[in-house]
């Protein structure tokens, strides 16, 4: 999990996500209009609406799921229909997306986080067998490795799925309601930890969630673009720091152990 | 017993033991993403490629082969159009190869055609040409399944994440269809096109009981599709029962003694 701190200073605040007066329709309803907006890199943006508001359409057209009616979708420059570095975005699906008998171990889904158009007919090598144990050892899984997916909770569910994410070492990632049937708890820890990723790791975040008292927690009020219900919260990097942690797997392992000594200093505390 | 020794029921059981690795090995990627029933509709339509290639005079299973093709194109389209009643476009195509089967047997009434023999299976119909055919479509499954199996992982247990990694998920897609075709056109012969989609959903039925990843339920379909179709043989072949049911009822057998011993180990435990 090195982190390539010089490419990203030399390059800084490069547009990720270029949306150019995208429209959208299915059949004759218009679900999106003439909307455009830019993530540049190191920013958060959370993007918030009620159902229906066109959330999930404008993050399937973000990572070339969809098509767009009119405009264009551009990604680090690229448009999107053309763009082949898949390894630079980590894609967090709706948690609900996947069968819970499906016969697949943590490890096994971890690992196709590596599957991409470059590596068919290649078969996994020795660094793509550590590159998966550096990912299941950031998130804290590695113990859960040979388990099959569909036996773990919720909160465990969503970290196989964001170390499928990481395993690429991504400079962006892209969550879709990451926080869906997960205790308040849970989704406490999940934010400390993507907020620790953003913070000391250059890492660019697009987060879709109609919840929003946890997106506004963290990115405050700022809606910087409004189309019908869909709005955007931008927070830029301003916040994050630039001295650029290099291990991920190993700060991440720091940031949870000081989480859990802070838990049981609450614990305490009730007892007392 | 002098049937296990004789020519024609080797055949059969060396067809036998190839279907028995690819149909299990393509029904697990079909039930996995919620499409069982797409193994009945392609079998079904082939009967009428079966009939239609008699009527002709053309090698049946051959013109069998290209209507589950066609068949499996129809489906891909049907279900865009009937986005969220995908099995509604199942139910039509399925229909309508029956219909077309019936209709091109009556046809061929006055031909010598053996139509009960391609709707239930027959161990005494497999001739040497069936065996290269079942051989060589074994081996472009395998192939392509050695090769593939990652990416045909990822798209089974995620299209979307698939799509994202830049996958050409169609292409996939049409290759699971066709390769399917391909499997269950060859295995009419053997367990016949009513019952060759048990071949493809049971095992992994199993599997779904007993594998606990995905490289267990690759192997538990193969060791149950296989044991299946080789003791389904040699019963119905000393017997001289159908060898299709059969297999199909070793094969239930087998999934309701999983299901019992699993209600045992989880009340047990």
């Amino acid at each position: 999990m090195q982190m390539n701190s010089a490419a990203a200073a030399a390059s800084c605040h490069q547009e990720v996500i270029s949306v150019e007066n995208v429209s959208f329709s299915y059949q004759q309803q218009k679900v999106i209009s003439d909307l455009s907006f830019a993530v540049k890199e190191r920013d958060f943006i959370g993007l918030i609406g009620t159902n229906g508001a066109g959330k999930t359409t404008l993050l399937r057209m973000i990572v070339g799921l969809l098509k767009p009616t009119s405009g264009m979708v551009r990604l680090f420059g690229e448009d999107v229909a053309s763009f082949r570095q898949w390894e630079k975005i980590g894609y967090v699906p709706q948690k609900n997306s996947f069968n819970p008998l499906f016969p697949a171990t943590v490890r096994e889904v971890v690992m196709s986080g590596l599957y991409n158009r470059n590596k068919i007919f290649k078969k996994m090598s020795k660094t793509d067998n550590k590159k998966c144990e550096d990912a299941l050892q950031a998130m804290g899984i590695e113990d859960l490795q040979a388990k099959m997916i569909g036996r773990l909770s919720g909160g465990q569910q969503q970290r196989v799925f964001l170390a499928r994410a990481l395993i690429n070492n991504p400079s962006m990632l892209i969550l879709d309601e990451p926080t869906v049937g997960i205790d308040t708890e849970t989704q406490e820890s999940f934010f400390h930890m993507i907020k620790h990723m953003h913070q000391h790791h250059n890492m660019t975040f697009l987060m879709v969630s109609h919840d929003l008292e946890m997106i506004r927690s963290y990115l405050g009020e700022q809606p910087a673009a409004e189309n019908g219900e869909l709005k955007f919260h931008i927070k830029h990097s301003h916040e994050t720091q630039d001295c650029v942690e290099n291990d991920l797997a190993h700060s991440l392992k720091g940031l949870r152990e000081e989480m859990e000594s802070r838990k049981e200093v609450v614990l305490i505390g009730d007892r007392n | 017993m002098e049937i296990v020794t004789s020519e024609f029921f080797q055949r059969a059981l060396i067809g036998g033991l190839l279907i028995g690795v690819t149909a299990p090995l393509m029904g697990l990627f079909l039930v996995l993403r919620r499409l069982s029933m797409i193994g009945d509709t392609l079998s079904h339509v082939s009967i009428a490629g079966v009939a239609l290639g008699f009527l002709i005079g053309v090698y049946p299973i051959a013109v069998g082969l290209i209507f589950a093709i066609a068949a499996s194109f129809a489906i891909e389209k049907l279900r865009k159009a009937y986005k969220s009643y995908a099995e509604l476009s199942i139910a039509i195509i399925m229909s309508g190869g029956v219909a077309l089967a019936s209709l091109l047997f009556t046809m061929g009434k006055n031909f010598n055609m053996n139509v009960n023999s391609y709707l239930f299976g027959s161990i005494y119909t497999l001739g040497s040409t069936d065996l290269y055919v079942i051989g060589g479509v074994t081996a472009i499954v395998l192939i392509a399944i050695r090769t593939q199996v990652k990416e045909l992982f990822l798209i089974t247990f995620d299209e979307d994440a698939a799509s994202v990694s830049g996958l050409p998920v169609k292409f996939y897609n049409v290759m699971i269809s066709v390769l399917t075709a391909l499997v269950i056109s060859v295995s009419i012969k053997i367990v016949g096109a009513l019952l060759v989609s048990a071949l493809l959903t049971i095992p992994a039925a199993c599997s779904l009981i007993i594998a606990r990843s995905f490289r267990q339920s690759v192997i538990t379909v193969v060791v149950i599709g296989e044991l299946a179709v080789v003791c389904g043989l040699l019963v119905a072949g000393i017997w001289n029962l159908a060898p299709g049911g059969t297999i199909v009822l070793l094969l239930i057998t087998v999934l309701l003694l999983l299901l019992l011993f699993r209600r045992g180990a989880r009340s047990g435990s």
